[in-house]
């Protein structure tokens, strides 16, 4: 009885440490983010409290660099990606998942096979073709490239599947037509996927880095992420530490607030086969 | 509404595509289905039931062959053209709905001068959900609800939109026993006050034999016979529907006649007038034997059941396919510990078939 | 059934649309310039058809410098973030009170910027004229010497590019192996209880056997993710990350790429076909691997 006691005070013990891991990184931004700029200077090796806690540096952090500017562009980006996706990839489910038609089954497993390739290569040709298309530096360039997933259309027509055909024979002898169907019945039955879908989405259009990165030199288009990348090699006279945080906080807290209002739907969506990027 | 099916044929492409031929759910089905009855279609399961009815209500087109509601052709028609209502075997009840909501759908389809407001589609609703008794749910959803309940709420659904035809496929089949007796009932009651011509569909001869005005028995997609529920039992075109219908099942023996006396072994058990020397299949009811110590058919006795109302005899015949069971009444004298029991059989209750063909051979009087 | 097909591919068409455009035809076109020789992004002409793209980039010392991290990274990083989270997650496996909770911290990174928190790594391993940073804070407690993690010494980078790898990935694998171990038909351990097997055995014996699949599902994605690593780098090390000695194969495409004088498109195809061919390779021997120890 008391060795099982012991174990079970290890287990606690390494989990402990490793949360505080998870953790520390957080507690230091918020700590720093809250001491002045003369205070943190002074410390020669950091204090992990703050005696004296200042909003100034969020001040500085929404003044001296256009933060808001970026969290409007950002906000943009993902509220457009996001429902323009849901345009594509709902009636593709759809016609997955409920419709006959030639060439079907070749067709999806055309469809999945493409779910193997690699971002990373195809960007090459789509920062060329957004460049001759003139449209770097345009919410258009950033947004297109990013509104369809196989995978998402996949998770979705899988889920759409598993509503018995009789439902769907029960509508149509009731004379219900497709689209009907579909926004009657379909949609509101598998709207947990959907909203998961919604959400993986809009974490990753959050903090998608790279395409923004490639796409856009000019200010007005930055994405929060370019932002930090930014402020980091110039902004803030560089060694401003404590505003780099206020603006590290600001940027990360949309999306910890959405994370622990939908914790349980985000982690089981990513169980389900979501990895991240 | 009668509906009236004109050689009614629908084949599937066969599963394996090297292999054989077209699977042929539905054979050359001829039958009109009077107005306002209520009709059982019944058999074992893929005699090609389902499909007929799928058929009927268009979720399915026939290879050939016309179906007519009144004087109508609808075999080409989209199912939401004909007026049909469908009730599914698990209801497919649209679970994010509300009874209310479920109720309305079929209506809220309804376009051009059709369209209903609100109003007449809730007072619709609640006409119907009175008449299948389940106005005091329309607010939940049918997780909510028993299997009962569901079943009513389907049935109300069908029936809103004042169909032409009632479907119902194995209406009862996902209910427990005490609630398949009480829905039954219910099922006639409602067809029966409405009026609309209503077909369901069944494997359970019982369910079928009890409600319905007539039945079509079915097998491997040919109709085998049809005709009022006590008539198809008691004149059984052949071997199949004698077995498929009753329980206990009809009792079958190998037999010959001879001289025109029917024989099981060596036991004389009746003339025979009329027919033929042939080796045949005897059928014997359950209920057609008498215990009768002078009795014709001897049986080695291997149980008694006793079920209340009457007893069941339990015993065992060189010439029997199986064993033979005889229902004879609760007051009668079984001598349990005896080896041997001796019944004599009542003469309208035997039936001969051919070996071969298995087509019941008319005796004598019966023929007429 | 015609006009039912038609119907069915209006719903399907926008999907086919930008998957034709933005992947399909992407795909073609990346080999198609990975042998162009002599590309012009300006003129958009090229010279002639070869390998001489290839054999450029396999010579170019950057290209080399990122493989060499790309393989270190991938090397360091995936075993050890893999045995990490099966420990962590056998150990929340293990109890109940507060599991919740630990589970959700422990999710968090996933869902936060990779490049903000990045910058929190960077000043906490950061040394300047100023001031230490907090890692050496502590390292200079327990006796040891200031190290500059992020423009010091090549090992120490790689060290924090590391770390910060390991501590972006784990969430993903803790919630998955959590999950797995949890779906895990708990009549197994009573049997193997009541059986009196030891803890070890039933470790062995069966659960690793039990998640064995979703294990090497996590240890090929864990190599595909390893080898398409940047931001984390980015993060650390800034945009140049030549300079920084720090670049990874990603990176190395990236900046082939994106480059004032217009970009080097054919560079960047070529090195990413040599990505994708190490990427593939390696994930077949997973796979072949995998057919002979994983239980299904």
């Amino acid at each position: 009885m008391k060795k099982i006691k012991f174990s079970k005070i290890i287990v606690y013990l390494l989990l402990t440490v490793w949360a505080i891991i998870v953790l520390f990184p957080f507690y230091f931004m918020v700590l720093t983010s809250f001491k002045s700029f003369g205070a943190y200077n002074a410390e020669r090796v950091p204090q992990l409290i703050v005696s004296e806690p200042t909003f100034d540096n969020y001040l500085v952090a929404f003044t001296a660099v256009p933060l808001a500017d970026y969290f409007l562009n950002t906000l943009i980006f993902t509220v457009a990606t996001t429902a323009i996706m849901l345009i594509v990839i709902v009636p593709a489910a759809f016609a997955f998942a409920r419709l006959n038609f030639k060439g079907k089954d070749l067709l999806f497993t055309l469809f999945l096979s493409l779910m193997m390739i690699p971002s990373e290569l195809v960007v090459i040709t789509n920062f060329v073709t957004i460049t001759n298309l003139d449209l770097r530096n345009s919410f258009t360039g950033l947004i297109l490239p990013s509104v369809t997933s196989v995978f998402y259309i996949y998770l979705l027509k899988e889920n759409f599947s598993q509503i018995p055909d009789n439902l769907y024979y029960a509508a149509k002898v009731d004379g219900t037509s497709d689209l009907k169907y579909l926004f009657r019945v379909m949609i509101p039955m598998c709207r947990p996927t959907i909203v998961t879908v919604t959400i993986l989405k809009v974490i990753e259009c959050w903090n998608s880095y790279i395409w923004p990165r490639l796409i856009t030199d000019n200010e007005a288009y930055y994405l929060v992420s370019n932002g930090i990348q930014e402020i980091r090699e110039s902004g803030f006279g560089r060694e401003n530490i404590p505003a780099m945080m206020a603006a590290v906080v600001v940027i990360s807290l949309p999306l910890i607030v959405v994370f622990l209002i939908f914790r349980k739907k985000i982690m089981a969506g990513v169980v389900r086969g979501g990895t991240k990027g | 509404m009668k509906v009236v099916l004109e050689n009614l044929t629908k084949k599937f492409p066969p599963r394996n595509k090297k292999s054989g031929s077209d699977v042929i759910a539905v054979n050359n089905f001829n039958f009109e289905f009077p107005d306002g009855k209520l009709i059982g279609l019944l058999g074992p399961s893929g005699c090609g039931k389902s499909t007929a009815l799928n058929l009927i209500s268009g979720l399915q087109k026939p290879t050939s062959g016309k179906i007519y509601f009144g004087d109508d052709e609808v075999t080409t028609l989209e199912p939401e053209k004909r007026g049909v209502g469908l009730v599914f075997q698990n209801y497919a009840l649209y679970p994010h709905l509300t009874v209310r909501q479920n109720i309305i759908f079929p209506l809220q389809n309804f376009k051009g001068k059709d369209k209903l407001t609100k109003a007449e589609m809730n007072e619709r609703a609640l006409e119907i959900a009175k008449l299948v008794q389940i106005d005091m749910l329309m607010d939940r959803k049918p997780s909510e609800l028993s299997g009962g309940q569901q079943q009513r709420v389907a049935i109300a659904r069908a029936l809103v939109k004042m169909p032409r035809v009632l479907l119902l496929d194995e209406p009862l089949s996902n209910l427990d026993a005490r609630l398949r007796l009480q829905t039954r009932e219910e099922i006639k009651r409602i067809q029966q006050k409405t009026g609309i011509t209503t077909v369901f569909v069944t494997h359970d001869q019982e369910e079928a034999m009890s409600i319905s005005d007539l039945i079509v028995v079915m097998r491997d997609g040919v109709v085998q016979q049809i005709g009022k529920p006590q008539e198809v039992y008691d004149d059984p075109k052949n071997l199949f529907v004698a077995k498929f219908l009753g329980t206990p099942p009809i009792n079958v023996f190998d037999g010959c006649v001879k001289g025109q006396k029917l024989y099981i072994g060596e036991e004389f058990i009746m003339e025979a007038p009329g027919v033929g020397d042939a080796d045949v299949y005897v059928g014997i009811r359950p209920e057609g034997f008498v215990l009768d110590e002078g009795g014709v058919l001897s049986c080695a006795l291997d149980r008694v059941e006793v079920m209340g109302r009457d007893i069941s005899v339990v015993a065992s015949h060189k010439n029997a396919h199986a064993t033979v069971r005889a229902i004879v009444s609760s007051d009668s004298n079984v001598n349990i510990t005896a080896a041997t029991v001796k019944f004599s059989v009542k003469p309208s209750k035997i039936d001969i078939y051919d070996k071969e063909t298995e087509e019941r051979i008319a005796i004598g009087v019966k023929n007429g | 059934m015609d006009k039912h097909s038609y119907k069915a591919w209006l719903y399907l068409l926008p999907a086919i649309l930008f998957l034709g455009v933005f992947l399909v035809y992407p795909l073609i076109d990346v080999f198609i310039y990975s042998i162009e020789e002599g590309y012009n992004f300006a003129s958009q002409t090229h010279f002639g058809i070869g390998t001489y793209n290839y054999s450029y980039v396999l010579h170019d010392p950057y290209f080399l410098q990122a493989l060499k991290n790309t393989f270190i990274l991938v090397v360091i990083t995936v075993p050890l973030s893999t045995a990490l989270s099966l420990l962590v997650s056998m150990g929340l496996a293990s109890i109940k009170p507060l599991r919740e909770l630990y589970q959700t911290v422990y999710f968090l990174p996933y869902v936060t910027n990779t490049l903000a928190v990045g910058l929190v790594f960077m000043i906490l391993f950061k040394k300047t004229p100023y001031t230490d940073g907090f890692v050496n804070g502590i390292i200079t407690l327990f006796g040891g010497t200031a190290v500059d993690f992020i423009d010091g010494p090549y090992w120490a980078k790689m060290l924090v590019l590391c770390l910060y790898t390991v501590w972006v990935v784990m969430p993903f694998k803790v919630l998955v192996l959590t999950s797995a171990l949890a779906s895990v038909n708990q009549d197994y351990y009573n049997a193997a209880k009541v059986d009196g097997t030891s803890k070890l055995r039933i470790f062995t014996k069966i659960t690793l056997p039990m998640i064995s699949p979703m294990l090497f599902y996590l240890i090929i994605t864990g190599f595909i993710g390893a080898f398409k690593a940047y931001s984390d780098a980015v993060a650390l090390f800034g945009t140049k990350l030549n300079v920084a000695q720090m670049n990874t194969i990603v990176g190395y495409v990236y900046d082939m790429l994106y480059s004032n004088g217009g970009g080097y498109p054919s560079y960047a195809s070529a090195a990413a076909i040599i990505l994708f061919t190490i990427v593939l390779t390696i994930t077949c021997i997973n796979l072949i691997v995998s057919k002979k120890h994983v239980h299904y």
